[in-house]
């Protein structure tokens, strides 16, 4: 059958994302043995890999629909301070806390979504100015809040267990489970289930896409708040694994979530891509920034591999794109 | 006679300031095929833009089976049965023939929330409706759209509308990009539409192509109806006329002949 085939699974959107984990895995294998492999190496790796990953799937959907959403940057921020401020500062329950920070999630992605759809202003600027207003309001709240920028949490019991504790007393964060399960979720959804194909046709044309009868509005602001809840989700789980929170940092998540998600194989400019890719794409990018410290390098050239790594992505993406433009598998015709 | 399916009374269009389309009133019959002419910019995508739901109406009725309906969305007049081939787009180059084929209605298998894209009956139904319109090339439903060529793809919208037209199908320039063999497939098609009792709008800019299936025409001259005629009502040099905007082109042959004749049977030197 034609997926099977080696022409076949070249023309899939994760071709480049998984040659580019092996050539990764090889390169740090050989510079800095396979201790990065070992069960304590790999937690280190994951660990970055699960809560980019939440991130980088909802953020690669919004991509494969043609949107770009960067107040993912702030969400975290946003999520981790909900909880803190009003379960560690106001000493609410833990259940509370979590609840706003996953609605405030929610609040800005229809606030995103409803703004991209409504003003049709390409969304990369929509949510430039809402990472920008969101970090101001959390840093004004929690000041004003707090006189601090920086608010304690304790959490114990089931919450802890769930969104912030790591896995068998080991160096594991829960997170990697979270980010299994939900991108199985998305496999399904995105590859399985006929919704999948609503964002792919989205992305591709989005008059075409309405002709056909798909609801692109709603879709695009769905997608939105997946997005923003989910960096609100990661923020809110850090914040009660490390029983605390900040109002800074975030902003790394902009920048790497793109990335996985550009080295997964996501066509910037929309309709094309695959879940299991960006889940590769972020694999890699987590190597990267986690076995330069098991080589002799200097973790400083880490960004140059990464940029290295992105542009050897894309230019790899782009040539199996064309072949896969002009592939057909059956060999009709081969003999005449 | 039978009651037309579909019919706009009184309908007006207009973007902002932008008066594009005048009181228009048209019907279609089942089994008739309504070509609608016009120069470039009459009206007539804005028209049946609105007849499927793209656009609303800024004033006037549509009617279907003689009852007032709305279309709010293009999904609501492709759940009325209309099915439309826009002029441009219709479908995805990076999606496979099969998904791009099934955009909005994908088949499906398995029971409840484990319903699955069904990828096999996807395919087998998009090669054969494109085969079907004599592109014979195509076997392989997994192929990405962008991989084929124009008038493949547009085989493939117009083999999809027709594949889910279920009462009136709306072809907009569907022959523009065709070959000629495709285009009398096509003309094939809107004919078998008709017989199967199905109402076809059928805009073109070729004379020859709306003669072909025509039964009734319609003219838009600047967003107006300004002729609506039953075959074999107007000459081919009438129509010709009237899809130009009223310049006559019989005016024109003559003007040539004229410098022919008064140039030694040279015809005008091209213009610069
Ligand atoms: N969304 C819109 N906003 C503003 N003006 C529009 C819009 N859509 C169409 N128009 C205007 O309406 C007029 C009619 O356009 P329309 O596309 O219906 O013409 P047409 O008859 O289909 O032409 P063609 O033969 O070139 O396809 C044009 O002047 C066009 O500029
Ligand atoms: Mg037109």
């Amino acid at each position: 059958m034609s997926s099977t085939s080696l022409g076949g699974l070249l023309r899939r959107p994760e071709a480049g994302a998984a040659l580019g984990l092996i050539a990764v895995l090889i390169f740090f294998a050989f510079f800095g043995g396979v201790t990065f492999l070992k069960p304590a190496g790999m937690a280190s790796w994951l660990n970055v890999a699960a809560n980019l990953g939440v991130i980088a799937i909802p953020l690669g959907l919004l991509m494969i629909a043609g949107e770009l959403d960067i107040s993912v940057g702030a969400m975290v921020p946003f999520g981790a301070m909900t909880v803190a401020v009003v379960s560690g500062h106001y000493d609410m329950p833990i259940w509370l806390g979590v609840a706003m920070a996953l609605s405030f999630g929610v609040i800005v992605g229809l606030v995103n979504g409803i703004l991209v759809v409504k003003t049709a202003v390409p969304s990369l600027i929509v949510t430039l100015g809402s990472l920008f207003a969101v970090q101001g309001v959390v840093l004004g709240l929690t000041v004003l809040i707090t006189k601090s920028t920086s608010v304690a949490l304790s959490v114990e019991g089931p919450a802890k267990a769930m969104f912030g504790d790591f896995l068998f007393g080991g160096q594991l964060q829960v997170m990697a489970l979270w980010w299994l399960g939900l991108t199985a979720l998305y496999i399904f959804f995105v590859h399985f289930s006929p919704f999948g194909n609503w964002i792919f046709a989205m992305g591709g044309d989005k008059v075409s896409a309405r002709n056909a009868g798909i609801p692109t509005d709603r879709l695009t602001i769905i997608l939105f708040v997946l997005s923003a809840t989910s960096a609100a989700f990661v923020g809110m789980s850090q914040a009660i694994l490390y029983n605390s929170a900040q109002v800074a940092g975030g902003q790394s998540f902009i920048f790497n979530a793109i990335i996985s998600v550009v080295v997964g194989g996501v066509l910037l400019t929309g309709g094309f891509g695959s879940v299991v890719g960006i889940f590769f794409g972020t694999i890699t990018f987590a190597i990267v920034t986690q076995g330069i410290y098991y080589t002799d390098f200097d973790r400083n050239w880490s960004s140059l591999i990464i940029g290295v790594l992105l542009l050897g992505a894309v230019l790899m993406n782009n040539t199996f794109r064309k072949m896969a433009l002009s592939a057909t598998t059956k060999k009709k015709g081969a003999k005449a | 006679m039978t009651a037309p399916i579909l019919a706009l009374r009184g309908v007006n269009k207009s973007f902002g300031p932008i008066d594009v389309l005048h009181d228009i009133t048209l019907e279609v019959k089942p089994g008739e095929v309504l070509c609608l002419l016009g120069d470039n910019g009459a009206g007539k995508s804005t028209l049946i833009k609105i007849m499927s739901g793209v656009h609303q109406p800024s004033s006037g009725v549509i009617e279907m089976d003689g009852q007032p309906v709305s279309f709010p969305t293009p999904r609501v007049a492709a759940e009325a049965g209309i099915s439309t081939v826009h002029q441009f787009g219709g479908t995805f180059p990076l999606m496979s023939i099969g998904r791009s084929f099934f955009v909005g209605v994908e088949p499906t298998k398995g029971w409840g929330p484990f319903r699955v894209y069904d990828r096999k009956r996807a395919n087998a139904i998009a090669v054969k409706a494109v085969q079907d319109m004599g592109i014979t090339r195509i076997t392989d439903g997994d192929r990405l759209v962008g991989g084929l060529s124009g008038g493949e793809r547009q085989s493939l919208a117009i083999a999809r509308a027709v594949h889910f037209g279920a009462r009136v199908l709306i072809l907009d320039e569907p022959t523009a990009a065709l070959g000629v063999k495709q285009a009398t497939h096509v003309l094939r098609i809107v004919n078998e539409a008709k017989r199967r009792g199905l109402a076809v709008i059928f805009i073109t800019h070729q004379v020859m192509h709306a003669m072909a299936v025509g039964d009734h025409f319609a003219v838009l001259i600047r967003g107006a109806v300004a002729a609506d005629f039953k075959k074999g009502e107007k000459t081919r040099e009438e129509i010709t006329d009237l899809m130009a905007g009223g310049a006559s082109m019989a005016s024109l042959e003559a003007e040539i002949e004229g410098y022919m004749a008064s140039h030694n049977g040279h015809p005008p030197p091209p213009a610069a």
